[in-house]
């Protein structure tokens, strides 16, 4: 009867196989250009906003940096701050 | 010195003439201030991603310049007074920075050579940098 019962120590492993990563430590990113807006544009949503850290995967050094030029290229209009369809 | 990166955008309204004077100005301010101009970038007539001051519209330009940060100040000011400028963003190069506008550099030369453009994109830039320091 006991044995018959399915019963888990651990988690089970659906959809947890994809490994979470930060793109710009891989690629071995110093710096992450402003003037660049279509690179930027895949961190942001589209409505325009920034991706948060936990859907992007980045790491906190990089998610800094890059929300930094994500907002110097909304200062010099080469993104924009209110979007409808990005993307 | 340390080294700045300077991108602006003028108004759209500018004749060409108009955008190489005052691109020539702000040349000029840097040399009167104490510093040099590094290299530099006509991006030309750009769409904005939002209007401003109701155009939509303007001429990128960017300068890579070293100075004193002492420089910076009067610089901006000059920006801030000019109403053919619509903005404009100063920033800090650290060294990556650098590092990376370097390697940028040395790709497009490194492209442009395959064409059997590179005597001519070697010596374009020749002749803009003796034609500057004679204006200045």
């Amino acid at each position: 009867m006991a044995d018959k019962k399915v019963r888990y120590l651990k988690s089970i492993e659906i959809d947890t196989k994809a490994e979470r990563y930060c793109r710009f430590r891989k690629k071995g990113f110093k710096y992450i250009d402003y003037k660049d807006p279509d690179f930027l544009l895949m961190l942001c949503n589209p409505q325009g906003k920034i991706l948060p850290r936990r859907l992007t995967g980045t790491s906190l050094k990089y998610q800094r940096k890059a929300s930094q030029a994500i907002k110097k290229a909304r200062h010099l209009a080469l993104m924009p701050y209110v979007a409808d369809n990005l993307n | 010195m340390n080294r700045y990166e300077t991108v602006f955008i003028m108004t759209p309204v500018l004749s060409a003439d108009q955008v190489t004077e005052t691109v020539e100005k702000y040349r000029a301010l840097i040399i009167a201030n104490g510093g040099k101009t590094v290299h530099e970038d006509a991006w030309g007539l750009r769409k904005l991603a939002y209007p401003i001051q109701k155009k939509s519209t303007g001429f990128y330009h960017l300068i890579e310049w070293e100075a004193e940060g002492s420089a910076v100040l009067p610089f901006e000011t000059e920006f801030r007074r000019d109403e053919r400028i619509l903005r404009f963003l100063t920033t800090a190069m650290e060294k990556h920075h650098i590092a990376y506008a370097e390697s940028r550099r040395d790709k497009s030369n490194r492209k442009a050579e395959p064409k059997q453009e590179a005597e001519v994109v070697v010596e374009m830039p020749k002749k803009e940098a003796s034609t500057s320091e004679e204006k200045a």
